[in-house]
């Protein structure tokens, strides 16, 4: 009892700490602020000009992890895992790109994700949704297994009724035959 | 609107059978199920207006064209020149008695049909019908219907019905319905007409993506698979009253096929995180799981006595269709030539299999006898071909064919695989057409 009293005390204190120093933090940035603007003109111009270029570069340092960020994301995206005619196995090639695929749920880990199964346009309509099921069922498993939370993703089977190149030639079927992902 | 004006001009169609002249059954004319089908020329001269109004001719005239289109579009019957006929019932008497049957087996008729119209009131419109056996100088089919004139085409093919049944012992096409899918206004869209592609109707509006559509033996529910609500969900839907269910479980629910004569379905379900055939309720609940093997199994569709499924299933390695017994669960597989055999058919005969082979990227239709196990290909060089369905007396199948510049549409052709011809004209792509088992028409005889 008399522990849990002191406890309670102990976490009174550190609570009132904290928000003392987030005010105090804040009271100095707003302070230094004003000695900035207000020493802006008779302070040394390198001095500035330093923090200008500081500024400049956490501004650039900034967008540039965000296009990082944006490139990491759209590549995510549109890059598809590919199948073999009339399989849903997964290939050396996709087990790759999928590992590049679990590292980025890993680093976004707030994403959800559908994971669509696609098919070429040879093989019945019923029969090739079946097939985009199995596709992405199983790229979802193997993320799965790579430690990517179920709940995260879910899968759509487009069968053959969405295919990226509408051609009759095999590259046109390898393009189509694809689990695309898309983020929520 | 449009619907009650219909049943209305149903009932009074219905209404109409007050003659017939009692003819002796029991010969079948025609053997439908046989590949060397020689076609039986028919003639069919002007109709005879009773009172010979203006009305009555015109009448008339619409009449011979609705029964030669009809009659042609059997595979069995061919209607002949009327250049030829040296005969005029029109003038002479259409009845028994009346005709000289020399002057139509002279010139090779082996059926003739003769008509009468007479207009009782303006706007309605009385037919005297009789199909005769010219060899044997004998009357077949002898039938009157009265109905408005916006009826004419049912009554017509009403009696189509009845040529048909008295020639092959079955009452044919002429009273059935196609549901199929097309992308007329962009998205695919369930559609229905009539067995001869017309009368074109628009069943859903999802705007999204509609496939696979199964009538009901009854003729009132249809079954599709919709992704209206994001993903592949299956539909079930009462034409009439606005009522039906959707499945929605996890993963994909699609390829419906309902058991005949009962409102109960067979449908792929993937929610266990495989794809089996479940046999479920019109409400969609899961009666019994019907396959249990690793890989895809899909596209149920029950023998005519609903004792068993057709299917496809990869449970070999690739695609190839079983046939499963459904109370003993014992399975038999149907197909061994080729890699890639799927979306079988069952034949309203029992006997016969229509299904999809692909070879060399020839996407082609096969028939195959259940007993013989011998696949007998019935498309060949005329792009892919796919989807194929019978005619519910089993002597005709309905298809998809990209033949015409490379746009799918839908096609009939014989059971043999002759007589193959364009069912619709409609803006955008066509595929995936059921053809109805239901002929609401007689029920109220």
């Amino acid at each position: 009892m008399k522990n849990k009293f002191w406890l309670n005390v102990l976490m009174a204190v550190l609570v009132a700490g904290l928000f003392l120093t987030v005010s105090c933090a804040k009271k100095a940035v707003v302070s230094d602020a004003g000695t900035v603007s207000g020493a802006a003109t008779t302070e040394d111009p390198n001095a500035k000009a330093k923090a200008e270029a500081e500024r400049l570069a956490a501004e650039k340092a900034a967008k540039e992890k965000a296009a990082k960020m944006a490139a990491a994301r759209k590549a995510f995206e549109n890059e598809d895992v590919h199948f073999d005619f009339d399989s849903s196995e997964l290939t050396a090639a996709a087990k790759a790109l999928l590992k590049d695929k679990a590292a980025w749920l890993t680093e976004n880990a707030s994403a959800a994700v559908t994971i669509e199964g696609h098919c070429d346009e040879r093989g019945t309509t019923e029969y090739n949704l079946a097939l985009g099921d199995r596709r992405a069922t199983a790229v979802k498993a193997y993320l799965v297994d790579m430690g990517i939370a179920a709940s995260r993703m879910n899968t759509i089977s487009y069968g053959e009724e969405k295919p990226i190149d509408t051609g009759k030639t095999e590259l046109a079927w390898a393009m189509n035959r694809r689990a695309h992902f898309a983020v929520k | 609107m449009m619907k009650k004006n219909a049943l209305q001009g149903l009932c009074c169609v219905l209404v109409i059978m007050c003659f017939w002249i009692p003819v002796c059954h029991g010969v079948t004319y025609i053997n439908i199920s046989n590949p060397l089908l020689k076609k039986s020329p028919i003639a069919v001269p002007d109709f005879k207006a009773f009172s010979n109004s203006a009305e009555e001719v015109r009448d008339g005239k619409t009449a011979v064209q609705i029964l030669n289109e009809a009659l042609n579009f059997t595979g069995y019957l061919k209607t002949m020149d009327p250049m030829a006929f040296l005969a005029n019932p029109a003038q002479s008497g259409i009845q028994l008695s009346e005709i000289n049957f020399r002057d139509w087996t002279g010139i090779g008729a082996e059926l003739l049909i003769t008509g009468g119209v007479l207009v009782e009131s303006p706007g309605n419109v009385k037919f005297e019908l009789r199909l005769f056996d010219t060899f044997n100088s004998k009357l077949l089919v002898g039938k009157v219907y009265t109905g408005p004139e916006s009826q004419i085409r049912r009554m017509i093919h009403m009696f189509c019905s009845e040529i048909s049944f008295a020639l092959t012992g079955k009452y044919g096409v002429f009273n059935t319905e196609m549901a199929f899918v097309s992308t007329m206004d962009g998205n695919k869209e369930i559609f229905t007409c009539d067995f001869d592609g017309q009368n074109i109707k628009q069943i859903t509006s999802h705007k999204s993506i509609s496939l696979s559509p199964s009538w009901s033996s009854d003729g009132k529910w249809l079954a599709y698979v919709s992704y209206a609500k994001g993903k592949p969900d299956l539909y079930i839907k009462n034409l009439k009253e606005n009522r039906g269910s959707i499945v929605t479980l996890k993963g994909m629910n699609i390829s419906p096929d309902w058991m005949p004569g009962q409102l109960k379905l067979a449908a792929a379900l993937s929610f266990s995180g495989d794809q089996e055939i479940y046999l479920l309720t019109i409400n969609g609940e899961v009666i019994k799981r019907l396959t249990d093997s690793l890989g895809i199994d899909v596209s149920p569709k029950f023998s005519p006595d609903g004792q068993k499924i057709a299917f496809t299933s990869k449970r070999a390695g690739t695609p190839q269709i079983y046939i499963q017994d459904i109370g003993s669960g014992s399975v038999k597989r149907l197909t061994f030539e080729g890699l890639n055999n799927t979306s079988p058919a069952w034949c309203p005969d029992g006997k016969k299999i229509a299904y999809v082979g692909i070879e060399k990227n020839r996407i082609n239709i096969f028939v195959m006898s259940i007993d013989s196990g011998v696949p007998v290909q019935l498309t060949a060089d005329s792009g892919d071909n796919e989807d194929p369905v019978w005619s519910p007396d089993g002597s005709m199948l309905a298809f998809t064919s990209t033949r015409e510049g490379d746009i799918p549409r839908i096609f009939v052709m014989n059971a043999s695989g002759t007589d193959q011809r364009r069912l619709l004209s409609m803006n955008g792509k066509q595929t995936q057409p059921d053809w109805s088992i239901s002929d609401s028409t007689r029920e109220g005889m």
